[in-house]
């Protein structure tokens, strides 16, 4: 029973889903490929999403998300693999059989009826009484705030409101999955913040399995308890928001999601709980607080956010801290943050970010000055593609 | 920036049109005529709409002229909605190009040609000739035109607006009849309008294709004229314009109207949102 799951519980479940091995996947890709002639839109996918689960999927254009969700969808069939949907091969299943609803990227809405018969379509196929018909419909369309709208018709309303049309008409009935592409692209600052809290807590008090395609990596980080991350068809790492953005597995990655500085060196030193990589373009040895699984004499990068950075005009006490030299080339007052551009004695450039504690009033570090540079060996990542 | 009329562009407009639309309007004024002599006037009178309804060969002829053109366009319409779609939705396969352009052949075909050789076929299956093959080969010929109308509405069809009726759980067969077909209702409409005056005005298919008993009211006009043409004749045939003429406006006019009413909301909506 998807309803029975307690609300506020919820989230903490779906955390441990994928690494409890006697879980079942809700969804499981096996080796899925789509190919269009020669060209290949998803290339060899496998992927376990579980139930109740709020799954992301992130990429540039063209990488093949919404070849995916269709596909999940059933309107393509896949060139090669499988696609279990609760136990289940999809291969035979038509689009109108599966327990599964999209939310199309260019909304597909019906032009010929108004908003509130476009939203009801779907539970009148499905020959839900008209009273409650009704009284469903009501209350997504005041949670998308379209109540002044219910009788317009589609061309008679704005990209935004539309696009919440569509929201709302493949969230009404409830099914066991909910597949949104770009769903909330189209909405202003405000309203998308508002319902991105909405979709959490329908997910929360339905337990329906959302798979979101986004562009807007701050909304993957919010809303997801996973996140993919897509290149040319196909994925180059699954896992938590956090784990994306704190351990991420490539600069590919890394530079995906958030500012990052990336230095290239070569292993010198490498232990069981420390390696140091000789860096030309960080001009140091660098230390990281993790062993790695590469030879000496590799070479690998070396992924640093700018908040994990620190700036002084003092070299620090601890030998075992990052350090490098260079100077402020640039600073950016952003209100709750100043970036700094600092150009080191190596000629790289190196963006650190700083909270702006105090009210800036006159800056202790300022253009020109001579820094150091500095992080902590736990702070930054090891990447070894 | 519009430019202005020069006389040149009246003079050619006016000529244009007089050569297009005199004898028309003679046709008509004539068919008001009180003198019985066809091309002298001798004032306005209706007696021979009269003259008309009383004439049992020229009626009779007009009732079988329009039960063939309703039920010839009902089918054309079928066929050709069907032949409209399959083109569309038919992904590309080996001689694709060849199957949509026999679709367009009947179009450019002589008429004769599609007569003398849909006669050889009535007596080659030797079907009697009469109201049965006239309409079959009026829905022949009307169909490729109701196809080529629905093809072209069906190009601009966004096929997600289907996907997302199965999505929602709406069988193929009643996503059609719920989601498709009100949406290119407009093109299925003028297609619709299109066959059925075609099928109105139609002399020669219907000459290789009637039998006796079923003289359709092109056939009749032609032959009485040969005997001298009559004010009578006059009537109907302005009659035969009106009706026709109804049909190709209300046929464009359905098409447009749809997407005036369109621009103009989308217009509204913009301005609204900002
Ligand atoms: N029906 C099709 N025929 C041929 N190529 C296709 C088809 N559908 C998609 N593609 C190609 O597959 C690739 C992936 O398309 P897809 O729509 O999945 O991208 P996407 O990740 O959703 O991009 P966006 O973020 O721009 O929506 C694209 O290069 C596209 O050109
Ligand atoms: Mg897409």
């Amino acid at each position: 029973m998807m309803t029975a799951i307690p609300s506020g519980n919820n989230r903490q479940t779906t955390v441990e889903a994928w690494k409890d091995p006697s879980q079942e996947p809700y969804i499981r890709l096996e080796n899925v490929t789509k190919k269009f002639g020669d060209f290949t839109a998803v290339d060899n996918i496998s992927l376990d999403i579980f139930k109740s689960e709020f799954f992301s999927l992130l990429g540039p254009s063209g990488c093949g998300k919404t070849t995916l969700l269709r596909m999940l969808a059933g309107f393509e069939q896949p060139t090669s693999g499988r696609i279990l949907l609760d136990g289940e091969d999809m291969s035979k299943v038509p689009p109108y059989l599966r327990p599964v609803n999209m939310m199309f990227q260019s909304y597909a809405l019906f032009p010929h009826m108004n908003v509130e018969k476009n939203i009801a379509f779907g539970l009148k196929q499905d020959g839900v009484p008209s009273p409650e018909i009704k009284t469903r419909v009501d209350e997504v369309i005041s949670m998308v705030q379209l109540e002044q709208f219910a009788k317009r018709k589609p061309h008679q309303l704005s990209g935004g409101q539309r696009q919440r049309v569509a929201l709302a008409r493949s969230l009404v009935k409830k099914p066991k999955m909910l597949l949104l592409d770009e769903p909330l692209g189209a909405l202003d600052k405000k309203l998308r913040t508002r319902t991105q809290f909405e979709l959490m807590n329908i997910q929360e008090e339905t337990g329906i399995t959302f798979v979101i395609v986004t562009h807007d990596q701050e909304e993957a980080m919010t809303v997801s308890s996973r996140i993919a991350v897509m290149d040319h068809g196909r994925i180059i790492q699954t896992a938590t928001p956090t784990e994306i953005y704190e351990v991420p597995n490539s600069r590919y990655v890394a530079n995906f999601l958030g500012e990052v500085n990336i230095f290239e060196g070569r292993v010198a030193e490498n232990a069981r709980d420390h390696v140091l990589i000789q860096s030309q373009e960080a001009g140091c040895t660098i230390r990281a607080d993790h062993g790695i699984d590469a030879a000496d004499g590799a070479t690998v990068w070396v992924a640093v956010r700018p908040e994990k950075m620190y700036i002084n005009l003092e070299a620090p006490d601890d030998p075992n801290t990052n350090c490098m030299t260079g100077q402020v080339w640039d600073i950016g007052y952003l209100g709750n943050l100043s970036i700094y551009h600092i150009k080191l004695d190596s000629g790289t450039m190196v963006t650190m970010a700083r909270t702006n504690k105090e009210r800036v009033v006159e800056r202790k570090i300022t253009w020109d000055d001579r820094v150091y540079v500095t992080w902590a060996p736990d702070a930054g990542v090891v990447l070894l593609s | 920036m519009r430019k202005g009329l020069s006389p040149f562009n009246i003079v050619s407009l006016v000529m244009g049109f007089s050569f297009l639309y005199l004898p028309i309007l003679l046709l008509v004024l004539f068919s008001f005529n009180e003198s019985k002599l066809v091309t002298v006037w001798g004032g306005f009178s209706t007696k021979w709409y009269g003259e008309m309804i009383r004439n049992e060969g020229l009626m009779d002829a007009a009732w079988m002229t329009l039960k063939i053109a309703v039920v010839s366009s009902t089918f054309a319409t079928i066929l050709g909605t069907i032949a409209g779609l399959v083109m569309v939705r038919f992904g590309s396969f080996r001689g694709r190009l060849l199957f949509s352009g026999m679709i367009y052949a009947p179009l450019v075909m002589p008429e004769v040609i599609t007569g003398l050789s849909l006669l050889l076929m009535f007596v080659a299956i030797s079907l009697d000739r009469g109201f049965l093959t006239i309409t079959i080969a009026h829905i022949t010929f009307s169909m490729c035109y109701v196809a080529v109308v629905v093809q072209s509405r069906m190009v601009t069809f966004d096929q997600s607006i289907e996907e997302a009726a199965l999505d929602l759980g709406c069988p193929p067969m009643r996503t059609f009849f719920t989601v498709t077909l009100p949406i290119i209702m407009p093109a299925v409409v003028s297609g619709w309008l299109l066959s059925f005056t075609l099928s109105l005005d139609d002399l020669v298919i219907a000459s290789f294709t009637s039998g006796p008993g079923s003289t359709t009211l092109p056939m009749k006009i032609y032959s009485s004229v040969r005997l001298g043409v009559t004010p009578e004749i006059n009537a109907i045939s302005t009659i035969l314009v009106g009706l026709v003429t109804v049909g190709v406006l209300v046929a464009s006019y359905v098409s447009r109207r749809q997407t005036l009413i369109r621009q103009r909301d989308e217009r509204l909506a913009a301005a609204e949102a900002t």
